[in-house]
């Protein structure tokens, strides 16, 4: 009973204030770590955030199954199924 | 027991305000997160938070106002690189929203939930520690803080990496550089190596009669195919590496004499760099997360203590299983246990998440080399996904070797903007 109250509140406090963000799929926050999120960014590694999601799923298929070459890319996309990479993909073109 | 309590007291209390003010009391009732140590875990998942939640009260303790990073103080040390591109304030992170204190974190009262620090007390309704690593004084015989001014750690980048740096450029042509190596688990598993690499690279570019000996305590360690082959190639007369079986443990050091003994015998150096062995950053252990290894258990999907509920612990201060203690690893938690944290304030379940890991060591200026790792949570920790990750191939040409270092470099920049910019 005394749970049900706290989540209860917890949730109704939350909703009242709209607090909730698209969440991001397992794995996509840490793309960030290397990929820019600000275009006015230098760097040679390229800008996949808002990238159409099409490209990437095409691009991370390549890495996957090493039909591209890359330095650490074919290593990490092995991590991820198709299904995830589609989920990661589509969330990235959604960021700006 | 006492979770279920202190969750009826924060219900009562809150249902309470809310029938006598109830505008006042929503207001009121956001949420209060606390984040201890203002590196790349503990600043990321502050901002972080404030980014998925803005009505989120999100409070930073760090104590000191600039920050020195570590990934590539190497560069520094060996003579490629300026201290000052390795400094960051925190001003664009308060314009981010974070309210940033710069204080010493002295104490947790977990059951009352406050943070202290030595003038002001903070209610938190979670806490996330990322403090780091401290050095252990008390694990090698003979060197202690005094030590550490004689013969530099420069483990923590700071005066320790200008101290290790000039000793280096004071020395005379001719003279032995000896590097202690701890075994695991440390920060920064391939640092070291790292390290000598480019201390032999100035060595042998600036001082070609010196040499670097590396006394070692373990047999193995990361990336090490890829290390000892470019050392072959690059540095065969300016860097030997003595591994635990060939009697590179150091079991005690001299500062009066600059002497590191093994079980074969005393090494005196002209420059020593003795990298002690380590634990968690000390409010860990007086938060009482920390178990008899000195290191954090933690939750692998919302990084919460496995020893204090409400409180968090990301970074190199935790057992991350597979994952190794790097910046980079450090802001892949903070984002994974921001993420958490915005779910548990809310009532709601954290999502399986899954991590990443990507470190370049850089062994000369123009040859990089890669480790990189893709883990989620298997039998209670943090593990390797089957047939991901790995590292940098080693019959790789010399052009992939020079792109490396140059994706070691915008990582490094990228990074640093997320984080700090």
């Amino acid at each position: 009973m005394k749970i049900v109250l706290g989540v209860f509140a917890a949730t109704f406090v939350f909703s009242a204030s709209g607090l909730h963000a698209a969440d991001a799929p397992p794995g996509a926050a840490s793309c960030s770590g290397c990929h820019a999120t600000n275009a006015a960014a230098e760097t040679p590694v390229p800008k996949i955030h808002g990238r159409p999601a099409a490209e990437t799923i095409d691009v991370m298929t390549e890495f996957r199954t090493d039909k591209k070459p890359s330095t650490v890319m074919n290593r990490l996309a092995k991590g991820f199924t198709e299904e995830e990479t589609r989920a990661i993909a589509i969330w990235l073109a959604a960021q700006k | 027991m006492a979770q279920t309590r202190r969750s009826f007291l924060t219900t009562s209390t809150a249902l309470a305000s809310a029938a006598l003010f109830p505008m006042p009391a929503l207001a009121q009732a956001a949420p209060r997160v606390v984040v201890v140590g203002g590196g790349f875990g503990g600043t990321s998942v502050a901002r972080e938070i404030k980014k998925l939640n803005p009505k989120v009260s999100v409070t930073l303790v760090e104590a000191s106002p600039t920050f020195t990073a570590c990934p590539f103080s190497n560069l520094v040390i060996g003579g490629l690189r300026d201290l000052k591109a390795q400094q960051f304030n925190y001003d664009k992170v308060r314009a981010a929203g974070v309210n940033v204190v710069i204080g010493t974190a002295i104490g947790v009262n977990a059951s009352g939930q406050t943070l202290r620090l030595a003038d002001v007390t903070l209610p938190y309704d979670r806490l996330v520690l990322s403090p780091g690593i401290d050095l252990r004084w008390d694990a090698l015989p003979g060197y202690n803080e005094a030590a550490a001014a004689k013969m530099p750690h420069a483990w923590r980048a700071g005066e320790q990496t200008t101290l290790l740096r000039n000793q280096l450029t004071a020395m005379e042509d001719g003279g032995l550089v000896v590097m202690s190596v701890p075994a695991n688990p440390f920060r920064c598993p391939p640092g070291p190596y790292e390290r000598a690499s480019l201390i032999a690279h100035y060595l042998k570019t600036s001082k070609p009669k010196s040499k670097l000996l590396v006394l070692d305590a373990k047999d193995a360690f990361s990336k090490q195919r890829l290390f000892q082959n470019a050392w072959k190639e690059l540095y065969p007369n300016h860097l030997e590496w003595v591994s635990l079986s060939a009697g590179g443990k150091v079991n005690s050091v001299d500062p009066e004499t600059n002497t590191l003994t093994t079980d074969f015998g005393k090494q005196a150096a002209k420059v020593a760099n003795v990298i002690p062995p380590q634990r968690a950053g000390r409010i860990a252990e007086l938060a009482g997360v920390t178990n008899q290894t000195g290191w954090c258990p933690i939750d692998p999907v919302t990084f919460e203590s496995r020893q204090v509920p409400g409180i968090h612990v990301i970074g190199d201060a935790t057992i991350a299983g597979a994952m190794p203690k790097s910046a980079f690893t450090a802001n892949s938690q903070a984002k994974v246990c921001a993420a958490a944290v915005v779910k548990l304030l809310a009532g709601e379940k954290p999502a399986q998440p899954k991590l990443i890991n990507t470190c370049y060591s850089v062994v000369a200026p123009d040859y990089g080399i890669s480790v990189a790792g893709v883990y989620e949570p298997a039998g209670g920790v943090l593990a390797d996904v089957k047939g991901s990750g790995g590292v940098s191939p080693a019959d790789a040409p010399a052009d992939a070797r020079k792109t490396e270092a140059v994706y070691a470099e915008a990582w490094f920049r990228t990074i640093t903007s997320e984080v700090f910019g």
